[in-house]
């Protein structure tokens, strides 16, 4: 044992930041993702008069809320320096399973534990398949993504699963204060959560070391393989849940639900900070970001611009959000 | 500066009338959202350009053009809650998912917008009316007509079908079947399968020549059997001989009528579809109709619907596409 542990140790803090607390907060990816969100806010207050209605902003959240869900626990996930690209295609799988129960005259309840049920199952599939066989996440989780999906074509084909009990509309339909939503309130309660395991918890540390270091971390005592079994575990849990939330908001089941969603979440970690080779990224800058393509979707969306522009205008501030902090680091160090 | 008051007014405005806050923005004008599976596609392009024929009769109304970047329901769901947002007066869809908009057009409604669908239906309790681009009848007495138009003086038509089972051309055929007596002298000689395959169609193409060698037309109810007939006659050297008819795409037909192997074939024109949607939306939000069983809406040129139990006519007879029109429409869809 080295002497700096030991001081560590005394003081109970990891260092983990080299400039100030002050410093970090003003360079920091999340501040200046915030003064994105912000102007986009500003910019799409004036260029629509619908914009600042609480009911309008309200019906938005949907355009952020069940994928934001998903995108939490991914962002653990990449941070721990693996992926899963199956979560839209879990959806999918579980929404069908959810089906199949109505159809079998299962009540909201029952519902509920399918979804979740099925998201677990799913997550421990992959899990397996990349802690215990060892293949590349990224390999493994398309090759879920298809099996998953696949299942659900099988099972469904053409057809439709409907005829969800009225009780089940609550969850993606329903409001709890005003025009305050179960799933926006969700979304809260999840974020919060997501951030204290991340960032409050050894757990937390376990996903940072993991990815910064995966030999170091087996080394340093930390169970890599069960770290990351749980986290693709919680990531299943999690498109589970958006699957009953997204499932209850369409009323509906049809095997080509959520189709794409993958990419959105991934972008949305990405947006927020997250390297994605893992090591470093924080849960309030995915919740920035969730905020962020939310708004900028749906301020697009009132100004009627087509929706290819709004992925060209993403995929703009996806590059221009990485590139300017480098791009002025660079000019600085020059 | 006044502009962000003005706003902030207007936003106060909007909140406290919360619901109702349809009224709170005067629009001299109109706004009708004609919104299709998927922006980028020739078919609904078509229409978005009946649309604006429309609102340019109509006047005093704006057509919003928009639908989402790819065929899913979810894209659809987040452009039918910024139109609610926006407090369109009307919403005109294409659904790519007949029961998962439901809700979302749901909401519309409570809201006091006019939804109605056209081309691909949304379920009964979400929409107002349907509007189909036809009508089973209207197609099967359409496929004979092609045919007998070509033949003042009677003759042999042979029919190629898809699937044997197929639900759509067996109805058709059955309906063509029931006006067979309005066209005295036709004689339907033979009715063969091509599993909506190309090389089956054109095998039983081929087939139908030689074992009928008076044959004087082929009607494919189909759009891959049409073509592939049109294929097998002009192979055959029979282009102008027999007239291969039915329903096909503009876009896949143009070389058959050029060759001359068909004279005329028929499928819905977007144009008019678009043009209707939005005569029969502007009709119902403005309150001149009722979406009700039975009631009769006008479309302007397109003549009127009247709508069944399930509140959902059809527009017209399918198009005739002929060498006058084919070069507009091959580059449409």
């Amino acid at each position: 044992m080295s002497a700096s542990n030991t001081a560590v140790d005394a003081a109970n803090v990891i260092p983990d930041r080299i400039r100030s607390r002050l410093e970090q907060c003003f360079k920091s990816w999340e501040s200046l993702l915030l003064l994105v969100a912000i102007a986009i806010f500003i910019a799409n207050s004036l260029a629509s008069p619908y914009f600042l209605n609480a009911w309008n902003l309200s019906d938005a959240t949907f355009n952020f809320t069940e994928k934001a869900y998903i995108a939490f626990a991914l962002a653990l996930l990449i941070i721990a320096g693996e992926i899963d690209l199956s979560v839209a295609a879990i959806i999918a799988l579980a929404s069908t399973a959810m089906g199949a129960a109505v159809q079998a005259g299962a009540g909201t309840p029952v519902l509920v534990l399918v979804g979740l049920g099925t998201g677990l199952l799913c997550g421990a599939f992959n899990g397996l398949l990349v802690t215990r066989l060892g293949l590349p996440s990224i390999v493994a989780t398309i090759g879920t993504m298809s099996l998953f999906r696949g299942i659900s074509y099988i099972i469904l084909g053409d057809q439709a699963y409907r005829g969800y009990p009225a009780d089940f509309a609550f969850f993606g339909q329903g409001y709890v204060f005003w025009v305050i939503t179960f799933e926006f309130v969700l979304f809260v309660l999840l974020a919060l959560i997501y951030g204290v395991l991340l960032h409050m918890t050894n757990f937390g540390r376990a996903v940072y070391a993991i990815g910064n270091n995966p030999t170091g971390a087996l080394f340093s005592g930390i169970r890599v393989a069960r770290v990351k079994f749980i986290l693709f575990l919680l990531t299943g849990l999690m498109a589970g849940v958006a699957a009953i939330c997204l499932t209850s908001r369409l009323g509906s089941t049809r095997p080509s639900i959520a189709t794409g969603w993958e990419l959105e979440i991934v972008t949305m970690v990405v947006l927020g900070g997250v390297n994605i080779l893992g090591g470093s990224g924080t849960l309030p800058g995915v919740v920035i970001a969730a905020f962020v393509m939310g708004l900028v979707t749906f301020g697009l969306g009132l100004l009627n611009v087509p929706g290819i522009v709004m992925s060209i205008v993403i995929g703009a501030l996806l590059i221009g959000v990485i590139a300017l902090p480098r791009l002025w680091s660079k000019w600085k160090h020059r | 500066m006044i502009r962000f008051k003005t706003l902030k007014l207007a936003a106060g405005l909007l909140l406290a009338s919360g619901l109702f806050a349809n009224t709170a923005f005067a629009q001299d004008n109109m706004r009708i959202a004609l919104v299709v599976k998927a922006l980028g596609i020739g078919f609904f392009e078509a229409a978005a350009k009946g649309a604006e024929e429309a609102a340019g009769e109509l006047g005093n109304v704006e057509i919003i053009y928009t639908g989402p970047t790819d065929t899913t329901a979810e894209g659809q769901i987040e452009v039918i809650n910024s139109l609610i947002a926006q407090n369109v007066d009307a919403i005109a869809i294409s659904a790519n998912d007949p029961d998962a908009l439901v809700p979302a057009l749901k909401k519309a409604m409570q809201r006091g917008i006019t939804v109605i669908s056209w081309d691909s239906g949304v379920a009964e309790e979400g929409r107002q009316m349907h509007l189909n681009p036809s009508s089973n009848s209207l197609i099967g007495n359409m496929i004979i007509k092609l045919a007998a138009d070509h033949l003042p003086d009677g003759g042999q038509v042979a029919l190629l079908s898809a699937t044997a089972t197929a639900t759509n051309q067996n109805i058709w055929i059955e309906e063509m079947n029931k006006v067979m007596g309005d066209y005295p002298g036709i004689e339907v000689v033979a009715t063969v399968y091509g599993d909506d395959l190309a090389d089956k169609s054109y095998r039983e193409a081929q087939g139908l020549m030689q074992s009928h060698p008076d044959l004087d037309a082929i009607i494919a109810p189909t759009s891959v059997g049409i073509v592939a007939a049109a294929q097998a006659v002009d192979d055959a050297g029979k282009s102008g001989e027999i007239n291969v008819t039915g329903l096909g795409l503009p876009s896949e037909m143009a070389g058959a009528i050029e060759s001359g192997a068909s004279k005329s074939f028929a499928i819905w024109n977007p144009i008019d579809l678009g043009y209707s949607a939005t005569m029969i939306a502007h009709a119902l939000a403005s309150g001149d109709a009722k979406a009700e069983a039975g009631s009769e809406i006008p479309m302007g040129r397109m003549g009127s619907v009247t709508l069944d139990d399930t509140t959902s006519g059809a527009m017209a007879d399918p198009f005739v596409y002929d060498s006058s029109n084919i070069d507009e429409f091959k580059t449409i869809f």
